[in-house]
């Protein structure tokens, strides 16, 4: 759970210098048996996580640090309700997805899930390996250059869901007599 | 005087309360109705909610189908059914159906939707439910756990894209087809998660399992619901499956001069389409396939295996047989719809045409089964054909209507079902 706990230390900071996250791309239309393929649905999402990605790019779940981002073409997350295909990403620690459009389905999924993504229409410019800063509150990318990419903006509550860690802990903020927070 | 709104902006306005909502607005509706399965429900659900120590903000408003791992082929898939089973023991749930059909076409069969309804689904196909005049659409197990707890939920009120169909389908010819070429036409996410509503005479022309299959594969268009306006046929159905209520229809339409996106097609000169591993965005008319070979026909899921279907791939098959070398896979999406198929006739000509029979679940279509065999070349009536979906990695895997299914099934290759029908 080492992992877990880095992933949600980050998503607590809104900003990074540059050089904080390292880029993984992936191409067009990653659809969610993509992320989270079918055969692996009945499993939990460490085993999920070990298979996202694995025929786009099977260097990446083995690899992927926490704080890494992963920069996509339009139309990510396209298909299944599935959240593991969000989770499964949380799970390995991945910072943001960052891609020109996503499935709406899986938008509201990933922030559910306390995963950022950033829609900004000049991802593809961004290059594998390269590091760059991300600022969500502001909605840009700052690259080591210093070059900033724009995002489109996010309502504040998005913003506070993914710094929350997800709508669970929302919940249980909410919800004073659960678990974890009021032990009874 | 009123202000002019879609279809989709009335659903959503009597949701949240108010008498009109503006595109792009943010607003928090009340939940009438909450869809989950065994994949996506219990076995999610019930640890969060034993987190939070929160009890289901009402159990009358909560449908739980069990449909993904029935039956259950291993261990892990007999362990997710018994959560789901226990767990609606023990919550008392009121409306649980276990094991009789996919939950997008168990619902409506058992009168669950209505006009005027804004509902929730646990699976990206919810927007089936928008066959029914209902805003209904798919979300994750963790906001269902809000839902479940708060009955509320949150929508940005979309623009509504018009898909306008003029004329009438030719024989051979299904909603199936019209999905197809519109998803090729505008891709995957050409729905920009806005709302479709269907419309024109070959949408009105079509019965309720028709208007299903356009609303269910608005999934796959990338809209967040694919709507219909109710009518007579709507109500026919409805008073079929036992609702009574009194509906007003007239107020559940778009005005007239409500601001929308129209597109515009003929029906009368759309052909069989079929898609194209690996994405129902690479649809093509059937002409261009007809020299690919087929090993396995899979007529299955909530959108390719209901009544209409199973009976227009027996429209097909009647008095034949399937080619040498191929396997002509049937999984009815519902029991209601196996056994009115059975006391047709429709399963006899579809066995005797050589069609093995899986359980009312979605089975291969998830991929959660093992039915396909690595490397064939599969020819379905489902609606995805992703890189391994249906759980074989090298299977090459195309979209066709239940008619294309059928015919692709005679020939040994995909075939255009007009010319068996002639």
């Amino acid at each position: 759970m080492t992992e877990r706990n880095v992933a949600h230390a980050s998503t607590a900071g809104a900003s990074g210098t540059p050089g904080t996250h390292r880029v993984w791309r992936v191409g067009a239309d990653i659809d969610t048996d993509a992320l989270a393929p079918g055969a692996y649905m009945k499993f939990g999402i460490d085993e999920i996580a070990r298979h996202c990605l694995e025929n786009q790019r099977p260097d990446f779940a083995p690899n992927v640090q926490p704080g890494d981002v992963l920069v996509a073409g339009p139309n990510f997350g396209i298909g299944s309700s599935r959240e593991q295909a969000a989770a499964a990403l949380v799970r390995l620690g991945v910072r943001a997805v960052i891609a020109p459009a996503f499935s709406g389905l899986y938008f509201r999924n990933a922030f559910n899930v306390g995963l950022l993504l950033l829609t900004c229409a000049e991802a593809e410019t961004l290059e594998e390996g390269e590091t760059i800063a991300i600022e969500p509150h502001a909605g840009r990318i700052v690259r080591a250059g210093g070059t900033a990419l724009a995002c489109e903006p996010l309502p504040s509550f998005l913003l506070d869901m993914v710094e929350a860690g997800g709508l669970l802990n929302l919940l249980k903020q909410r919800y004073p007599t659960s678990n974890g927070v009021n032990p009874c | 005087m009123a202000v002019a709104q879609t279809l989709a902006q009335k659903l959503i306005a009597a949701a949240c309360g108010k008498p009109y909502v503006e595109v792009g607005e943010i607003v928090t509706c009340a939940v009438d109705l909450a869809m989950f399965h065994d994949s996506s429900g219990p076995r999610r659900l019930q640890p969060m909610l034993e987190q939070l120590g929160a009890p289901l903000w009402d159990k009358s408003k909560v449908v739980l189908v069990i449909d993904h791992y029935v039956p259950e082929a291993d261990d892990e898939s007999r362990r997710i059914v018994r959560i789901a089973r226990d767990w609606a023991d023990a919550q008392q749930l009121p409306h649980v159906y276990d094991s009789v059909g996919i939950c997008h076409v168990v619902l409506p069969q058992h009168g669950h939707l209505r006009p005027g309804m804004f509902c929730v689904g646990g699976d990206s196909h919810s927007p089936t439910g928008g066959a029914f005049g209902a805003y209904m659409f798919g979300i994750g197990s963790t906001e269902m756990l809000g839902v479940a707890v708060s009955g509320q939920i949150w929508v940005k009120v979309p623009q509504t894209l018009r898909m306008q169909w003029h004329n009438r389908l030719a024989a051979g010819v299904t909603a199936k087809d019209m999905m197809l070429h519109m998803i090729g036409r505008f891709g995957m996410n050409g729905g920009r998660y806005q709302a479709v509503e269907f419309c024109g005479d070959a949408v009105t022309a079509l019965p309720m399992q028709e208007r299903m299959t356009l609303s269910n594969m608005s999934a796959e268009l990338g809209a967040q619901a694919g709507l219909v306006a109710p009518d007579a046929v709507t109500l026919d159905y409805l008073r079929s499956v036992g609702v009574h209520d009194e509906i007003d229809v007239a107020h559940w339409q778009s005005d007239a001069d409500a601001a929308a996106q129209t597109h515009e097609f003929d029906a009368a000169v759309l052909e069989p389409q079929v898609a194209a591993p690996h994405s129902p965005a690479n649809t093509h008319d059937v002409s261009a396939f007809e020299d690919v070979a087929v090993q396995v026909a899979y007529i299955g899921a909530c959108t390719g295996a209901k009544l209409a279907d199973l009976r227009a791939a027996a429209s097909v098959l009647r008095g034949r047989r399937v080619a040498d070398g191929v396997q002509l896979v049937v999984a009815p999406a519902s029991v209601r719809d196996r056994d009115q198929a059975a006391s047709e006739g429709v399963l006899d000509v579809l066995e005797a045409a050589g069609a093995q029979f899986l359980a009312t679940s979605c089975g291969a279509c998830a991929g959660y089964g093992s039915q396909i065999p690595e490397g064939s070349t599969v020819i379905s009536s489902t609606a995805r054909n992703f890189k391994g979906r249906m759980g074989a990695q090298t299977a090459q895997v195309y979209l066709g209507s239940p008619y294309t299914v059928a015919a692709s099934a005679l020939r040994g290759r995909i075939a255009d079902p007009r010319e068996v029908l002639a």
